[in-house]
């Protein structure tokens, strides 16, 4: 029989039985359903958190560090190859060249410092760090009191809000006042300038250059936001910070850091070098090439690429059993279609006989029962779909509502990609036509003589 | 009338059916032989096995054991689906109980063999409307099963097994659920069919008087075994 008189044979089927067809194909749609909700829930959050932690700068960054190791003043480095490797400095040369690597998009240093703050009428020592421009869209500052830094020099910074409370009751009220920075600010000091430096020659031998001073600084910063989270733990890298600063602004203070103790002892105080540089790259996909590449210059660093294979294998998990707790009311609904297609072999046996006594063949018999079995998965599959879809947006839409009263704003937690739709309705199609097996098979097995003899 | 050149041939057919322990044989044995374009009847009171010798010469089911050939071919050496193909292009078939698709229309329930055949539409329409018009039914073509008489039911139910233009047509009982006025007017078109296009016809029937009317030759059944008439005159 020609594919489209097996349609309208089947078509008419269906219509024959509407109510218990439409019932059966209800219970199909109601299988899809819940498997497209589950997974698109699955997937919803996965999305959800993949996008949040890309954005938190966690995933797509590479830590750098030197290899250097302190040995006391004077030593010189050992004199294998491998120790001269490691005496290079995370200095601005360095940075430049990180940044013309493949696939990196930014490098920033670390720039922290430990500070007197003066606000309020109250004077706090806490740590200062610089935020490079990027951190705007990192989603760290979504639903802050206050406003993002309106240039990336300018003299504003942002309060978390832990350190706030320290200095008022009232940390939202911050916004727009000033705050004072007092400093230690650092400079080359020659040899020539560093006074009576016997003593320091006696300490530090003939082949110390010269020294650094510490020059106390004080700067004002209009405060512009307060925060509740820490955004530094993606972007700065150990978080902790306490006070925030345009990262240009921080690098134009010069504030003695720590690591200036080790130029210091590396006898090139006059050239400043970074604790650690931040690598951003355009994917966390770029993460292992960039990484080796930094490696092979000679530099320490740290990735956070394992913990999102971690991350991927337990969502891959989660879905797997969201699939499942799907397929079970799709498993269910397969056996109301089996049901009702034995059923109609039941009513219509005697139909079935005449069909062979006219010339059916067996196949004939057995794609008729198909394509009844396969009509009712496509649509309920397709009402499933979109009855999924709904339940989804259904979820999102009272999860919005619900952050929102929280003061928080909106996600989305369930989504529906075109492969998920398409693939759910093949999948029905399936599991109906797998349903249909046994009753095609029976129907084509029936003997004409017996059948046409059926009441 | 001459003899006919022989066109169906059974050789010692017999179908056996179990129940539990018990064998049932239907068709004990039975040889006979019908001419091409002959209109034979088997007659033979309920339960002689005429019906059962007529569904294994019309291919809806196998005997146990002995020949059914048609043209020369054994139909024992055809596959299921060639056997299909058979039913569909060289047979047609007329039963007691009209075997209408109750859900189907006239028209529609005379397509359906074309369908099977895999005629193209264009050819159905045509083909439809001939077989109709023969049994004088192209009034009715549109309405269901339920609003046809009886008589009307089983002229559809011929302009169907006529449709596929077979070579045989098997009745079986075609006027044993019709009243005498509308039995005689199926069996004189059977007749008129068997003249106007050469068809051989075979045809059950428990009613000697028609039989002896109607037909040109008469085989007697009694419990499964061929009584009389196996042959041609």
């Amino acid at each position: 029989m020609k594919t489209r008189d097996l349609s309208e044979l089947a078509a008419r089927n269906l219509r024959e039985a509407v109510l218990r067809n439409s019932l059966t194909t209800l219970g199909v749609a109601v299988g899809v359903a819940s498997l497209v909700a589950m997974l698109s829930l699955g997937i919803g959050l996965q999305t959800l958190a993949s996008q949040r932690l890309t954005r938190s700068g966690l995933f797509d960054a590479v830590f750098v560090t030197s290899q250097r190791n302190f040995r006391g003043p004077r030593r010189p480095p050992a004199a294998d190859s491998a120790h001269k490797q490691e005496s290079r400095a995370l200095d601005e040369g360095v940075r430049q060249q990180l940044a013309k690597l493949s696939s990196v998009t930014e490098v920033y240093p670390q720039i922290r410092f430990v500070t007197d703050v003066r606000c309020a009428g109250k004077s706090e020592t806490t740590s200062v760090l610089g935020l490079p421009d990027s951190s705007r869209s990192s989603g760290a500052f979504e639903g802050m009191t206050g406003a993002y830094f309106s240039s990336p020099t300018a003299d504003e910074a942002i309060l978390q809000i832990e350190f706030a409370k320290v200095l008022t009751d009232q940390p939202p009220a911050l916004v727009g006042k000033d705050l004072t920075l007092r400093y230690a600010q650092r400079a080359a000091l020659q040899k020539s300038a560093a006074g009576d430096s016997s003593l320091l020659e006696n300490m530090m031998g003939s082949t110390m250059p010269g020294g650094i001073s510490i020059v106390p600084r004080e700067k004002t910063l209009r405060i512009v936001g307060v925060i509740e989270s820490d955004p530094s733990a993606g972007i700065g890298g150990f978080g902790g910070a306490r006070v925030y600063l345009p990262l240009r602004t921080a690098e134009q203070l010069q504030a003695a850091q720590p690591d200036d103790f080790e130029a210091f002892l590396s006898g090139n105080p006059g050239k400043p070098s970074y604790m650690a540089l931040t690598v951003r790259v355009h994917s966390p996909k770029d993460v292992p090439q960039v990484e080796t590449a930094i490696k092979q210059l000679g530099f320490a660093t740290f990735s956070l690429l394992d913990a999102t294979k971690s991350l991927r294998l337990v969502f891959t998990v989660f879905d797997l059993f969201l699939g499942l707790f799907g397929s079970l009311a799709l498993t269910v609904a397969s056996l109301g279609i089996m049901n009702t297609l034995v059923m109609a072999i039941l009513e219509r046996r005697r139909e079935i006989g005449i069909m062979k006594a006219l010339g059916a063949t067996d196949r004939d018999v057995r794609s008729l029962f198909f394509a009844e079995a396969g009509a009712m998965g496509l649509l309920g599959g397709f009402f499933g779909v979109v009855l999924g879809w709904l339940i989804g947006q259904a979820l999102t839409w009272g999860t919005t509502i619900y952050l929102h009263r929280q003061n928080l704003p909106g996600v989305k937690i369930s989504y529906v990609p075109w492969w998920l739709g398409l693939g759910a309705i093949g999948f029905a199609i399936i599991v109906s036509l797998v349903a249909g097996l046994y009753p095609a098979a029976r129907a084509a097995r029936l003997n004409p003589v017996e059948a046409l003899r059926y009441e | 009338m001459p003899t006919a050149p022989m066109f169906i041939q059974a050789e010692s057919v017999s179908r056996e059916y179990r129940l539990g322990e018990t064998v049932i044989r239907a068709v004990d044995d039975v040889s006979l032989t019908v001419g091409k374009g002959e209109f034979l009847a088997l007659l033979g009171s309920s339960g002689s096995g005429k019906s059962t010798l007529l569904s294994l010469m019309a291919g809806l089911d196998r005997p146990t054991s002995g020949a059914i050939r048609v043209r020369e071919r054994s139909l024992a050496e055809l596959e299921a689906d060639e056997l299909a193909r058979y039913r569909r292009e060289t047979v047609g078939m007329v039963f007691q109980s009209f075997n209408l698709l109750p859900r189907m229309t006239l028209e529609e329930n005379v397509e359906l063999p074309l369908r099977l055949a895999e005629v193209d539409r264009h050819d159905r329409e045509s083909r439809v409307g001939e077989a109709l018009e023969r049994v004088r039914l192209g009034a009715r073509r549109r309405h269901h099963p339920s609003e046809l008489s009886g008589g009307e039911q089983q002229r559809g139910a011929l302009a169907r097994a006529l449709v596929n233009r077979p070579a045989i047509l098997f009745a079986d009982e075609p006027t044993g659920n019709l009243d005498s006025v509308n039995g005689e007017q199926i069996l004189l078109l059977l007749r008129e069919i068997q003249d106007s296009l050469g068809m051989t016809i075979i045809m059950v029937t428990h009613e000697r008087p028609l039989a002896e009317r109607f037909a040109n030759r008469i085989a007697l059944l009694s419990d499964g075994r061929l009584v009389s008439g196996g042959a041609q005159g």
